[in-house]
């Protein structure tokens, strides 16, 4: 019993110690509320819908999925939206929602192509700005890190705004001329006052973004964070990738050696020209002799080179991990797709519409929940006031669950799964449904309430889990494999399926178990809905065990004929040809003794002993 | 009325008061053959009413109209776009939104601009969307593939629970038989197919097969150890089971029937089209058809499959032949009629012959 009432009520302690101690608010978005956090389509907001394309038609795996959202999430947090969620739905499909209306660029920014490139290193350092930029700071979050910068500024332009020295770089790019990529006079003055500038220990600068220029010096910093770096000019692209995998780096002999790495694979064409770029890059100094990998304008790893690749398969060794090691090669081949995307929907939906639809949905269900309170009490009587109690538990319990999942897993209601909870009491209700009706059932055989509820549950629990075991299986097999609003509804109704069983065994079998003491139930008062009058207690005899019967009362014999059944079955009792008496004078029926000895008394004194003893055989 | 309710159901517990619903099926059976070919062919000629996910297309939803009258729509969209056949519908209080095939970003704005003119609201109460026609099919796919593994699990689950195969087929084949039915019905109305509605034919599925399990688990109990005893049939103990459970499901559909009317009744009258109402007409339409199915489909469709079962034939035959006997041996109509009910309650007080008592066995 303990044991029932601290699971029912951890959950409550759980909200709200959170709601105490890490309270939502708008500069702790993840904390938690009273309320659950709504979907998109009951708060309103923007949803685009995007498609990965690949160029080629090369098939797109799962990994690179994961790495595109990766990708695009890493746009949409770094332009500053809040709360976005963003998810694969189908094989190819990104769904990406925002709340609050979004203009075209954020959506031309997020679905920007992500590409990969491979570009020598000039020169690196720490990701600390050693300029203090004086210009708005807002305005390095515009550049972002795919800034583009070639050409001599002349001048220095250390605190100027970096759109202006890009602008400026590029209009000058041309007074150049480099020998080749890796040639230092790519740093110009004001490449080097925009590396200066650079700050990547600012998120803002770490969101990428595509649209780097490929025959430009790229200024930009790791993906980390944890170092800035000039680049020159694209010597590969990322498509010239054909695979890249993770595994054991073999030893000159053949042997496997102890050590992480990961083994790029190029086409002929890559092939060419990483052998170009690796000849070059080896003989020069560190850290000229590096060369980065830069995906979706940041840099992923930057190797150096220890020697030419001829054969076009290239092996990343260093401090790896296993981990680390798959990580990498996963974003590299993902780099490797030529992957673009399409924009397949955009989505607006209205807040108001959305609230509206909500306060309605809600309305509907606290009239569809009154509708059931109604009908239960009219079919069972007090009783019903029992399946009321168990669904506002049920309903309570379901309610907390929600707001707790919506702070720790950050579940969102959609208006599916409100429309998954008002189905819900449907199902619920239907389990006490079945057990009072297995009560009912019990006492129709003639047991006392107490006997009748232990025997109505052992059934009715067989029968109840049976049935919700099914609706789980649906609910978790839908979960997995759909997505979207079937997924939101499939959660609600495996969610509402575990939080009955729990409320039918913890709840409403303790109390009916207490009620069934009670005078009111117990003795069957004609409210209680469990009374002898409504389950035909009354009518014809029943066996009660121990060789007694219960004889109807003798109004029942004339109660008014309630239609008409199609066989009414004659009772033998029912002869009213025994005049002698069958109970003793304290209402108890008598043994076949006693009554033959009460008969041989009364044939003593008439001559109906043969009618009698005919009678008597029957039994 | 209650109380009468509550005395039908005492009857047709002790099997006083019975019907014939396993008895009738060839009835039952020909009015669900007539019905999913009816489905089928509504179906096939008709076709569903295909939403907006799934065709594709620009949509423009203008909130907060003093009128919302559609011709305003038509109108505005016949300037901008000629040759658009629009597709205006109210939605909620004030809205009303538009739905034409796909436009080309210039387009989208001057008929959004337009739009708010027309219904004198700011422009920025005017939102527009489009869906790419794949979107709502991959979704759906997923949906349908999520579903066929479900009633694969489903049917494996019930077969090992009631430890009988036949069972486990006929639900399956009823609950099919629901959807083919409810998607009949939402075809012949007319009722546009959205991603909603999908998820409305899940919970259909699942309604189906929950109500058919707990139905099923009635027949189980009455049916556990019917080959130990000649007094009645498979069939009359599964009928007595069905006739036992009707009140049962005649509570459940009703209470689960109640909140879905609450939200058709307050989503269609008051708020227009919308999420909500899509999955409750769906739901409104399948909770129904698929209470009835337990009973009247299901229930006679399983005894028409185990009949077929050796075990359960041989039976069959044994109780008709005894009572074929007893019968000639000039037994009492109404032990014969209590029989008959498959009722497990035997009439008091009547001697039951020796080979009722006990026996040792050997």
């Amino acid at each position: 019993m303990l044991l029932t009432i601290l699971t029912i009520l951890l959950p409550f302690g759980a909200l709200l110690a959170g709601w105490q101690f890490d309270e939502k608010s708008s500069d702790n978005p993840d904390g938690a509320s009273l309320a659950p956090g709504l979907a998109l389509d009951l708060q309103g907001g923007t949803q685009v819908i995007l498609e990965a394309v690949t160029s080629d038609g090369s098939e797109i795996t799962p990994e690179a999925m994961e790495e595109a959202i990766g990708v695009i999430r890493q746009r949409v947090d770094a332009n500053g939206v809040t709360e976005a969620e963003i998810s694969s739905q189908g094989a190819r499909q990104i769904v990406v929602e925002i709340p609050g209306e979004v203009d075209d660029e954020t959506v031309a920014l997020i679905s920007q192509a992500a590409q990969m490139k491979f570009r020598p290193v000039l020169t690196y350092g720490a990701p600390q700005p050693t300029v203090q930029p004086s210009a708005s700071p807002s305005a390095s979050a515009k550049g972002g890190s795919g800034d583009d910068a070639a050409a001599d500024g002349g001048e220095n332009a250390g605190a100027e705004d970096p759109a202006e020295l890009e602008k400026k770089a590029v209009e000058e790019a041309k007074d150049v001329n480099p020998t080749d990529g890796s040639d230092l006079a790519q740093i110009t003055p004001s490449v080097q006052a925009l590396y200066d500038q650079l700050d990547c220990t600012n998120p803002k600068n770490l969101e990428g973004g595509g649209g780097d220029h490929p025959d430009r010096v790229l200024v930009t910093c790791d993906q980390t964070g944890a170092a800035k770096y000039i680049l020159g000019p694209v010597e590969v692209d990322g498509t010239d990738l054909t695979s890249a995998t993770s595994g054991l780096i073999p030893g000159s002999n053949g042997t496997v050696t102890n050590e992480w790495g990961v083994t790029l694979d190029f086409n002929s064409e890559g092939t060419t020209k990483f052998r170009e770029t690796t000849e070059r890059l080896t003989s020069l100094e560190p850290p000229r002799n590096q060369f980065a990998i830069v995906l979706d304008g940041l840099i992923v790893s930057a190797p150096s080179s220890n020697e030419p690749i001829t054969n076009g398969q290239a092996t990343i060794s260093g401090s790896f991990t296993r981990d680390s090691a798959a990580t990498l090669a996963n974003q590299l081949s993902f780099g490797s797709l030529p992957l673009t995307f399409e924009v397949d929907g955009q989505n607006q939906i209205s807040a108001t519409l959305g609230s509206e639809q909500l306060q309605r949905g809600l309305f509907a269900g606290l009239i569809g929940l009154a509708l059931v309170v109604v009908y239960s009490m009219f079919q069972y009587r007090t009783l019903g006031l029992l399946t009321v109690a168990s669904l506002v538990v049920a309903g309570a319990m379901t309610y907390v669950v929600i707001a707790l999942l919506s702070w720790t897993m950050g579940y969102r209601l959609s208006l599916p799964g409100i429309a998954g909870l008002i189905v819900a009491i449907g199902f619920t209700a239907d389990s006490f449904i079945v057990y009072f009706e297995r009560i009912r059932d019990e006492l129709r055989d003639g047991r006392t309430l107490r006997l009748a509820v232990q025997r109505g549950w052992v059934r009715a629990r067989r029968t109840v889990l049976a049935a919700k075991s099914v609706n789980l299986l649906s609910a978790v097999i839908l979960y997995f494999m759909t997505v979207g609003g079937v997924r939101g509804f499939a959660f609600t109704l495996g969610l509402t399926t575990i939080i009955d069983i729990m409320v039918v065994f913890w709840f409403t079998h303790p109390v009916m178990e207490l009620i069934a003491k009670i005078p009111f139930f117990r003795d069957g008062h004609k409210a209680s809905g469990l009374s002898a009058d409504r389950l035909d207690l009354d009518k014809g005899p029943r066996y009660r065990g121990a060789g007694r019967f219960s004889t109807p009362k003798p109004e029942a014999a004339d109660a008014p004929d309630y239609g008409t059944p199609s066989r009414e079955r004659e009772l033998v009792t029912a002869q009213s040809v025994t005049p002698t008496p069958r109970t003793t004078e304290d209402g108890r029926r008598m043994t076949i003794a006693e009554r033959r000895a009460a008969e041989r008394k009364a044939a003593a004194g008439s001559a109906e002993t043969t009618q009698t003893a005919q009678n008597e055989e029957k039994h | 009325m209650a109380g009468s309710f509550a005395h039908w159901g005492n009857d047709l517990y002790t099997g006083r008061r019975s019907y014939p619903i396993v008895q009738r099926r060839g009835l039952w059976f020909s009015i669900v053959g007539l019905l999913s070919a009816a489905s089928i062919l509504v179906l096939v000629f008709q076709g569903l009413n295909l939403g907006i996910d799934f065709r594709g297309g620009s949509e423009f939803t203008v909130s907060g109209v003093a009128s919302t009258d559609e011709d305003i729509a038509l109108d505005t969209v016949a300037t901008v776009a000629p040759g658009e056949v629009p597709h205006v519908t109210r939605v909620g209080a004030d809205s009303v939104r538009v739905q034409v095939s796909q436009l080309d970003n210039d387009e989208t704005g001057e008929l959004q601009d337009a739009l708010a003119q027309a219904y004198g609201v700011a422009p920025s109460e005017v939102t527009a969307n489009f869906i790419g026609p794949t979107w709502g099919e991959s979704v759906s796919m997923r949906a349908l593939w999520g579903t066929v593994a479900f009633v694969i699990a489903a049917a494996v689950f019930m077969a090992v629970y009631f430890r009988a195969w036949r069972m486990s087929l006929a639900a399956v084949v009823a609950m099919l038989a629901d959807v083919l039915v409810s998607a009949g019905v939402y075809a012949v109305i007319g009722w546009e197919v959205t991603p909603s509605t999908i998820i409305g034919f899940l919970t259909i599925l699942g309604f189906s097969l929950y109500d058919k399990m707990v139905v099923f688990d009635k027949v189980r109990e009455n049916t556990v150890a019917v080959t130990e005893q000649t007094r009645s049939t498979y069939a009359e103990r599964a009928n007595l089971a069905v006739n036992q459970t009707l009140v049962r499901s005649i509570n459940t559909s009703v209470v689960a029937l109640l909140p879905v009317a609450g939200i058709l009744f307050v989503g269609g009258f008051l708020l227009g089209a919308g999420t909500l109402n899509d999955i409750s007409l769906s739901l409104f339409v399948g909770i129904a058809v698929g209470a009835t199915s337990s009973i009247f489909l299901a229930t006679p469709l399983d005894v028409a499959l185990r009949e077929r079962e050796p075990r359960i034939a041989e039976h069959t035959k044994k109780v008709m032949d005894l009572r074929a006997g007893l019968a000639a041996e000039g037994a009492s109509d109404d032990l014969l009629a209590a029989a008959a009910s498959g009722s497990a309650q035997l009439v008091p007080g009547h001697h039951q012959g020796h080979t009722a008592q006990p026996k040792r066995r050997r």
